[in-house]
């Protein structure tokens, strides 16, 4: 179903993700979050910048462990753990995090 | 679950065919299940690893730099056949620098390309549980 960001439709897959990673905006993420009644904090940012950052230097969506042990390096231990990211991104931090970040839903992910 | 030991092995040149991206996601996707995994690339596979890939000719995705996400998925024996280099005019400084970082070592940057003869990898080969074919 295509969504509407800053007054531009832009396409999604049958999931969610966007269609194409190049129109992604700030406001993608903000459109996601409304219509699962989360609010973004500067704590789901972080997150949506480091999944941005990692595929733009990987060119993947990395999977949960890999995130979880990056978060913990990058962001400090106490945020990388599930615990933490799941309190964050209720439907999974691969899943949910990457359509916000308008990455492709992570390799291995079902 | 015992570990078994996976390998991967990778023949063919990176674009032209989805073989080396198809490799890959196996590879990452199979890396969840912390099997004991390793990579080889021999004849064109070697190919893959270079450095300065540019797809902008061919409309397809440059992969290449998900090799360096390897290590975060805990992937850290990469076989590279000495004679396959040598074949195509080729050394280890043409392939990307591929590291991983040891946890247990103050998370120190460890190289995980192995040069390996011919005969090398054949026991290599030899010692596996599991091998996959690209």
């Amino acid at each position: 179903m295509p969504i509407e960001v800053d007054g531009k439709v832009l396409e999604t897959d049958e999931e969610g993700y966007l269609a194409n990673i190049n129109d992604w905006v700030p406001g993608v993420a903000e459109v996601m979050a409304k219509e699962d009644d989360l609010e973004l904090t500067d704590e789901h940012w972080d997150i949506i910048n480091f999944l941005r950052d990692y595929y733009e230097e990987y060119q993947i969506a990395p999977a949960v462990r890999v995130l979880t042990k990056a978060v913990g390096k990058k962001l400090g231990k106490e945020k990388g753990n599930s615990k933490y990211l799941y309190g964050l991104f209720p439907y999974g931090p691969g899943k949910q995090a990457c359509r916000y970040a308008g990455l492709p839903k992570p390799t291995g992910c079902v | 679950m015992a570990t078994k030991k996976f390998m991967y092995v990778n023949r063919r040149a990176p674009y032209g065919t989805i073989y080396a991206w198809e490799a890959l996601e196996v590879v990452l996707i199979g890396a969840a299940f912390e099997q004991d995994v390793s990579l080889a690339f021999v004849d064109d596979g070697v190919f893959q690893l270079m450095k300065g890939q540019d797809t902008s000719g061919i409309d397809m995705k440059n992969f290449s730099p998900t090799y360096s996400a390897l290590g975060d998925y805990e992937v850290t024996k990469i076989y590279v056949e000495k004679e396959s280099l040598e074949e195509r005019g080729l050394t280890l400084d043409d392939l990307q620098h591929l590291v991983w970082e040891d946890e247990d070592d103050d998370w120190a940057e460890k190289d995980s390309i192995r040069l390996v003869s011919r005969a090398e990898l054949a026991e290599v080969f030899a010692g596996q549980d599991v091998m996959f074919n690209f």
